[in-house]
């Protein structure tokens, strides 16, 4: 299927982006594997957008390099490189039909016969019978997928996508994330998704980076990013966590032991980012379980004792806040399995995990705890 | 004119429930409203077009003086258009020069404002429009000064050699171009300015980002897009600059004559009213058949 000579990887180092005194992306380095699918995850004006847009060639990079195999491409301009991308508002070109939208990137090649391959690229994306139409008579979604076959026609060694789904209502949105998964799986290129939607980033992606003001903060598996944050911003940003602040104040070989809030918890060593000094005792809201006293907590977990302040039942689970004794209010979701107590507001309860599901970040003197309150969905909750 | 009428109808394909019938008393209401537009355009264009019309067939035997007779006198038209061919197509002529000089120059311009000027975009389209707050003569006049013989623009394509010793810009069809040129220019930037105005610089990226190079992309993205303002402007200035004769009058002699001088001419100093309304109905005609060519040619196809 490619008709470019292999890729390789695509390798950024030291790249750096600045506008005026305000630095966009800083010294980022990272290497996607040829045929991953690899996202950027991040909240807006972290960086992610302008690395992309440097790796398009939109953006010339301050400095650093934009690597592609051993090519350096940082400064070819754009249509000079085999990199592809489906925008954020898809970009069609409104005086062409669906048809010319997608050949347009061979023609402008050079490449004349061009008709099985649109229909193919067409068949593959499911809009067989639309060629003639405009892009204004499409649907959202229907729209999104002509951006994605017209940058895909192209087999190009890497393909970028700018938020494509933001603007697809929720259920569309789902429906592709499939989509593009089961695309990039079938054509086999690189794919390099950026989004400020971490659902879509874990649903899709082989690999996440998270980024934070221009860096990346965690890099790896989605579920290793999540099971085991190495930052609080990161802790926080991919799903929910309680984060509790603590010190550590020793070790037995394989826990390190920590105090916080008067109480002492204990946290697998394996799953510590740090042995020393202040820290930040996490546990994703749904490792959290309920009981009515703390005799029903089964041996070797640890808990807190708290009131229910909140209760929200939402389906699937139902989301407590737990007001511990000093104050601080957990998220605790507890999945309507049938098999559970219920709670009311008001009622005490105990908060208990098993220490294996927790972990440790490291944390500044001067910060307190961090939860996220119950709000919107968390993630896999509504799945 | 359909060239005007490049509104992206939307969403057409949402079948949107058709809108309730209107209470009866409003029913007539769109109609009252045009009434007044209908009949300023009734009284003064459809009645004195049939009395022009009336007028071309007039016996031309006749004069302001023995009066005249309508006699269907269709040999009228022949015969002005046997008599002043030359004029004819010497408007034509200076027009589509002028059209191609205005182009030039008024495409740049009209992209520079549109996408590139930032800030001083306000400052320029007032720059653009600043001339027409002085009325057409004075401009016209003041050309006249610029190409005047012992004026500084001759003096200097005479010391570069562009000019012969002897030679001159005014009573030739350079000053009559380069004053169609100038005097219509504002008519071709505006539109043309609305429509770049409106080009999102994405699709520019996208086009870009699709191996097209910067002339790739003008021909295949900047152009076609910019078609409605391009037609709407070609049409303002070569209409107006094909009927003019204030240019070939002041900056010309009556070897640069164009049509409009000799219609103004029939009605005014030779009161030859048949052929003036003759000549006027083969203008209008010419130009209306050009405009036709042009509209099937660059049309609707390429345009949204």
């Amino acid at each position: 299927m490619a008709q470019e000579t292999p890729a390789g990887d695509l390798r950024l180092a030291n790249l750096t982006k600045t506008f005026g005194a305000f630095t966009a992306v800083d010294d980022l380095s990272l290497t996607i594997g040829q045929g991953t699918f690899f996202a950027l995850l991040g909240a807006s004006g972290c960086g992610k957008t302008t690395t992309l847009r440097m790796i398009a060639g939109l953006e010339e990079p301050t400095s650093g390099q934009v690597l592609l195999g051993d090519r350096d491409i940082a400064r070819l301009r754009p249509y000079k490189r085999p990199v592809n991308t489906v925008f954020q508002s898809y970009a069609l070109f409104p005086h062409l039909d669906i048809f010319e939208n997608v050949a347009f990137g061979l023609r402008r090649r050079g490449i004349r016969s061009v008709d099985q391959q649109v229909r193919q690229m067409l068949s593959l994306v499911q809009l067989d019978g639309y060629e003639r139409r405009r892009p204004t008579q499409l649907s959202g979604g229907q729209q999104q997928r002509v951006a994605l076959a017209r940058a895909l026609i192209n087999h190009p060694q890497v393909l970028l996508l700018d938020e494509p789904l933001g603007a697809l209502d929720l259920k569309l949105r789902r429906q592709m994330q499939i989509e593009l998964k089961r695309i990039q799986t079938e054509v086999g290129i690189t794919f390099v998704h950026v989004t400020h939607d971490q659902e879509e980033a874990m649903t899709m992606a082989d690999t996440v980076a998270v980024m934070n003001a221009g860096r990346i903060e965690q890099l790896g598996a989605p579920a290793d990013i999540y099971e085991f944050p190495a930052t609080a911003f990161v802790a926080n940003f991919l799903g929910q966590s309680n984060l509790i602040a603590g010190d550590v104040f020793g070790s037995n070989g394989s826990d390190t032991m920590v105090t916080a809030h008067g109480a002492r918890f204990s946290v697998p060593s394996a799953r510590a980012r740090t042995d020393r000094g202040p820290v930040y005792l996490g546990i994703r809201p749904e490792k959290l379980q309920l009981a009515g006293a703390a005799v029903q907590v089964p041996a070797g977990s640890q808990h807190l004792d708290g009131t229910i302040t909140d209760a929200s039942y939402v389906g699937v689970s139902t989301q407590y806040l737990l007001r511990t004794g000093w104050g601080t209010e957990l998220s605790i979701f507890v999945a309507n399995s049938g098999a559970q107590q219920r709670f009311a507001v008001g009622e005490r309860a105990v908060a208990y995990w098993d220490p294996r599901h927790a972990f440790l970040l490291s944390r500044r003197a001067d910060e307190n705890d961090r939860t996220t309150p119950v709000l919107d969905e968390p993630v896999g909750a509504s799945s | 004119m359909s060239a005007f009428a490049h509104v992206p109808t939307g969403s057409g394909q949402s079948a949107s429930p058709p809108p309730a019938a209107r209470p009866g008393r409003y029913r007539f209401l769109p109609y009252l409203l045009l009434l007044p537009g209908a009949a300023w355009l009734f009284l003064f264009f459809a009645v004195p077009l049939l009395q022009l019309a009336a007028a071309s067939l007039y016996d031309p035997e006749g004069s302001l003086s023995t009066g005249y007779t309508l006699t269907w006198a269709f040999g009228n038209y022949p015969a002005a258009l046997q008599q002043y061919w030359p004029q004819f197509s010497r408007s034509f002529l200076y027009a589509g020069i002028a059209l191609v000089l205005a182009l030039l120059m008024g495409y740049p311009l009209a992209y520079a404002i549109a996408q590139k000027a930032g800030r001083w975009k306000n400052l320029l389209l007032v720059c653009v429009v600043a001339p027409m707050f002085t009325s057409f003569l004075v401009r016209t006049l003041a050309w006249k000064t610029i190409l005047s013989d012992n004026g500084w623009l001759v003096g200097l394509l005479r010391d570069v050699h562009l000019l012969g010793p002897d030679g001159r810009l005014l009573a030739t069809p350079v000053a009559v171009v380069l004053g169609l040129t100038y005097n219509f220019l504002p008519f071709l930037v505006l539109p043309l300015y609305a429509s770049l105005e409106r080009l999102d610089y994405r699709l520019l990226e996208a086009s870009s980002d699709l191996y097209a190079s910067p002339l790739k992309t003008f021909r295949r993205v900047t152009l076609p897009l910019s078609m409605p303002g391009l037609i709407a402007g070609t049409l303002l200035f070569f209409i107006p600059a094909t009927g003019d004769y204030i240019n070939a009058e002041l900056l010309g002699t009556p070897n640069q004559y164009m049509i409009g001088n000799v219609i103004d001419s029939a009605f005014l100093v030779r009161l030859d009213y048949p052929q003036g309304a003759a000549l006027s109905f083969l203008l209008m005609s010419a130009i209306l058949a050009v405009v036709f060519v042009y509209l099937r040619r660059a049309g609707t196809e390429e345009v949204l």
